[in-house]
């Protein structure tokens, strides 16, 4: 059941909340042992939640646009009093003490959150196998990653567990998951999502978004989260206009920038699914064109300094003194490191040690300003690109999902995940994954859609276009 | 910005990332590193940073450097006193506390 069809019968009273959430929570007790979506259920939590949601349908008042609806929520949201790991030992047993923003809307909204889900080591990584907790399944196919670094919201979308999850994107980590899972992936442009309680990565790149089954459900959801905060100073003093409504607009007469840049590092089959996207569309009454963005072919590398750099300040802040682990030593600055040599995982190092050597004397002009002049190529040429189309079109992953283990010791091959997503981060777009049949495996492929800052109206019309052009796939859960 | 005149690649960056290099860093970032930990670091961060060398030896130096993607300003509000974090709450999640304050171990001595 969709977060449409829940909200819709919570909202009248055909079905209680509190049964919807005792039905999400048996099927998560009953499978998630071997997917390993959530790293903590919230089974009192959410039985409150449901309580108060039908009561308030029992007493008349509006229960929200997601009465009673079950949304995942990646484990780098704070929840107040309630353990946040970001996937990390550093942070293990650290309750927080306040709310992230997007969780007081969803609480507003009439949602109850089920759990926290699993996710690569502070948001870094494009399978869930860097969590200090151990990885996540593919509800596809269980020997196969679920993509990441929001693989467990992801999957639990996939696996039917709730309708809803949300997810955050720095680099791809909402949409790449979304298109290995089959499922609606979504990063919003930046400064539309308060970023208010999502633990730092990259503060100028990081974006939260939603998971769904469908493009409307991720609507739906992405209406609740589009607000102004005062919380956060990069927050959009914008109305979001609601997308909800023109998922089903069709695309007639919308230009539509079919993009070799982003397919032709991908593989054979996950290349011929974007372009079948490109002639439904066309036959939807788009007008594609093909267009070279010869600039994206730069991001990754920029992308690998720039995120690094954000990082290797942001972690900074775990020093064994505030919160979360603490290992003991003679003197503060023994401890300090003690504490970051025990509770940081590989990949983490690798990334604050490649931020701090990209931002060190002798190296900063090199590396760190160059890759911001590389980002402001990138942006000029999605303006360029934006003046002849009105979205582009594109491959989410290069590849469907890949093997347990396959690229765990091999990081550059892990980073290349991201090729198709990040060009997007870096100049703060809205982009979307939204599955379009299945490659030579039987596994999801994902579609992307690119659109510029602000036309999240526009991306969801298109997405919604594509979704209903693509292939039915069934899948067994 | 130093660098060739046409976009081209180089071997790697500004010189091979080196072992004492990858010790440094990380000092810096206060981790330690086992030998190991050294050797396997070392290998992956030149993997990366020679994937960069075709961005480092572009000519870029017509575009201004972009840190953010939106015109990020300053962001005031009324100095006016209002709820803030409950202070028994922030300081429940410390790894040590003493009378009301952080309680860390003795702070003195060169930096490592």
């Amino acid at each position: 059941m969709g977060a449409r069809d829940v909200a819709a019968a919570v909202r009248t009273g055909q079905r209680s909340a509190r049964e919807v959430t005792e039905e999400a929570l048996a099927a998560v007790a009953a499978r998630d042992g071997e997917t390993h979506a959530f790293l903590e259920v919230l089974a009192d939590v959410a039985r409150s939640r449901a309580t108060a949601v039908d009561a308030a349908v029992a007493g008349g008042r509006d229960p929200g646009p997601l009465a009673g609806v079950p949304v995942a929520l990646k484990d780098n949201l704070c929840t107040r009093g309630i353990p946040t790991t970001c996937g990390s030992r550093i942070l293990d047993g650290w309750r927080p003490p306040y709310d992230a923003t997007v969780v007081e809307l969803l609480h507003a909204a009439g949602a109850v959150a089920l759990g926290k889900t699993n996710m690569d080591e502070f948001a870094m990584g494009s399978s869930t196998e860097n969590s200090a907790f151990g990885p996540t399944r593919n509800p596809r196919d269980r020997e196969k990653v679920p993509g990441g670094s929001s693989g467990g919201s992801a999957a639990a979308v996939a696996a039917g567990f709730t309708p809803l999850g949300l997810g955050s994107d720095t680099g791809g980590s909402i949409r790449q998951p979304a298109a290995l899972c089959g499922v609606v992936g979504m990063k919003p442009t930046y400064g539309r999502v308060s970023r208010y309680g999502l633990v730092a990565f990259a503060s100028s790149l990081d974006q939260i978004g939603p998971f769904a089954a469908t493009v409307g459900d991720a609507a739906l959801l992405y209406d609740v989260l589009a607000q102004h905060d005062p919380c956060d100073t990069t927050s959009l003093r914008l109305d979001s206009p609601a997308t909800l409504e023109v998922v089903e607009a069709g695309v007639d007469g919308v230009r539509v920038g079919l993009c070799p840049d982003l397919i032709e590092g991908c593989a054979p089959d996950v290349a011929a699914r974007v372009y079948e996207a490109a002639e439904a569309l066309a036959a939807a009454g788009a007008k594609v064109d093909e267009i070279r963005v010869p600039e994206f072919r730069y991001g990754l590398s920029a992308y690998y300094i720039i995120a690094p750099a954000e990082a290797s300040s942001n972690l900074a802040r775990y020093d064994g003194v505030r919160y979360g682990l603490r290992v003991d030593a003679e003197d503060a600055a023994a401890m300090n490191m003690a504490t970051r040599t025990a509770g940081f995982g590989a990949e983490v190092k690798r990334r604050i040690m490649l931020g701090t050597y990209a931002l060190s004397a002798g190296y900063y002009d090199a590396y760190y300003a160059q890759a911001q002049r590389v980002r402001t190529l990138v942006m000029q040429a999605f303006e360029r690109a934006y003046t002849s189309v009105d979205v582009l079109l594109g491959a989410t992953a290069p590849t469907t999902a890949f093997p347990l283990g396959d690229k765990v010791d091999d990081p550059m091959a892990m980073y290349m995940n991201d090729i198709c997503t990040i060009p997007s981060n870096l100049a703060g777009h809205p982009a979307v994954s939204v599955p379009f049949g299945v490659g030579d495996d039987g596994l999801p492929v994902g579609v992307q859609v690119l659109a510029p800052a602000l036309a999240e109206r526009l991306l969801f019309q298109v997405a919604g276009a594509v979704e209903a052009a693509a292939p039915r796939t069934e899948w067994s859960a | 910005m130093t660098g060739p005149e046409e976009p081209g690649l180089r071997r790697s960056g500004p010189g091979q990332l080196s072992r004492d290099d990858v010790i440094h860093v990380a000092n810096l970032a206060r981790l330690t590193l086992s030998e190991a930990e050294v050797d396997l670091f070392t290998a992956q961060l030149r993997t990366v940073l020679d994937h960069a060398a075709d961005v480092a030896a572009l000519d870029l130096s017509h575009l201004p450097p972009t840190a953010h993607p939106l015109p990020v300003e300053n962001v005031l509000r009324p100095d006016e006193p209002r709820p803030s974090l409950d202070r028994a709450e922030v300081l429940a999640a410390a790894p040590s506390v003493e009378d009301h304050r952080f309680r860390v171990p003795r702070i003195g001595g060169e930096a490592p």
